[in-house]
């Protein structure tokens, strides 16, 4: 449901630096969003359709890039990647772990048309 | 006409967290201790602000040292245009302000600071966010607060650290409220405390009931050491 405040976030991020450019028109937005990060992202293109319209990013697509979450046991140091569910350290099986990535969740670039004169 | 590719690399709610950033900033300064406490509806956050409120006052009029204490805020955030919270707060002595979200699911930290705007932080020594009941978007927004804490109650279940991960994930404290319902209700505590262990090891744990007032003696005394520690602390 808060993925309303956070597609107006992109918008702005992505205007700001649109005009940054003297862009035309935005044609991409590149979104980074890590495994455990609690973003859906049809609702953010439900919402960005809406939102953009009338912009520079009006009909620019979205591309989601998902990273994994990766925890690190802090017992025995093992590194691993989470599946789908949570799962303790595959090494020593203890559930005593750091969420080393997985959380992360931002504007990597657009893509932008310039007008050539 | 050209194409090209801007690099931006900015955190999507990189607002959101300057904002809480702030938020912390003003409040450490007037030395007032911060809490967003959150849980599901009807887990008892009101019912536990309400106690520790009750409880603090029992201290106070038994060590004078805790006189000082006493002054605690509530921001009270609902998604509906009510203050049922916010006028049980009023009721029993402390400033409240009730803030309507519009809809939205959770607090943010622009709501928050509007919110600190209408209490006198001046004469605060704690101010206690109680956020939109819900356990999922509540995790993704800062507010700038000193910690976070999380009420789960025992007739939600015991599963609720697998299904609602993320807000377990960024806890310093976990309330475990409704305690004195454990003979009715199946709940496993070993399988609850498993999940909470993976996702933040080591949480410090209050079991309480803010219905007998169990257990609720440790939490205050933790709450008023922190609220205590932030006051000692000159920077």
């Amino acid at each position: 449901m808060h993925e309303l405040a956070v597609t107006e976030s992109i918008l702005s991020i992505a205007l700001k630096h649109a005009r940054q450019a003297n862009a035309s028109r935005v044609t991409d937005i590149y979104i980074v969003l890590g495994q455990l990060s609690t973003i859906v992202d049809d609702s953010v293109q439900f919402y960005w359709d809406m939102i953009s319209e009338g912009t520079l990013c009006s009909d620019a697509e979205l591309h989601f890039q998902r990273t994994p979450a990766k925890l690190l046991c802090l017992d025995c140091a093992t590194e691993y990647t989470l599946d789908t569910d949570l799962t303790a350290c595959p090494n020593c099986h203890n559930a005593h772990v750091k969420v080393v990535s997985g959380e992360e969740f931002f504007l990597d670039s657009i893509a932008i048309e310039k007008d050539t004169e | 006409m050209s194409s090209m590719r801007v690099p931006i690399i900015e955190k999507i709610l990189d607002a959101n967290d300057q904002v809480a950033a702030m938020n912390q900033q003003l409040l450490t300064s007037k030395k007032v201790y911060s809490i967003n406490l959150m849980a599901s509806p009807g887990a008892g956050k009101t019912s536990l602000i309400l106690e520790t409120i009750r409880v603090l006052r029992e201290f106070s009029s038994k060590d004078a040292c805790f006189l000082s204490l006493l002054r605690i805020g509530v921001i009270e955030g609902d998604t509906a245009p009510v203050t049922i919270d916010a006028d049980k707060v009023l009721a029993v002595g402390m400033p409240a302000v009730q803030i309507n979200t519009g809809g939205n699911c959770h607090l943010d930290a622009i709501m928050v600071r509007q919110g600190m705007e209408k209490l006198p932080l001046d004469q605060l020594d704690l101010v206690i966010v109680e956020n939109v009941g819900n356990l999922v978007c509540p995790a993704a927004f800062k507010l700038g607060t000193h910690a976070n804490v999380l009420i789960a109650s025992i007739p939600e279940g015991d599963d609720k650290p697998y299904k609602y991960p993320n807000i377990y994930r960024n806890l310093d404290v976990l309330i475990v409220n409704k305690i004195d319902l454990l003979p009715y209700i199946p709940f496993d505590m070993d399988y609850f405390r498993q999940g909470v262990e993976i996702l933040n090891p080591g949480l410090l744990t209050f079991p309480v009931s803010a219905k007998t007032g169990e257990g609720i003696h440790a939490w205050v005394s933790w709450l008023t050491q922190r609220v205590r520690d932030l006051k000692k602390n000159d920077r």
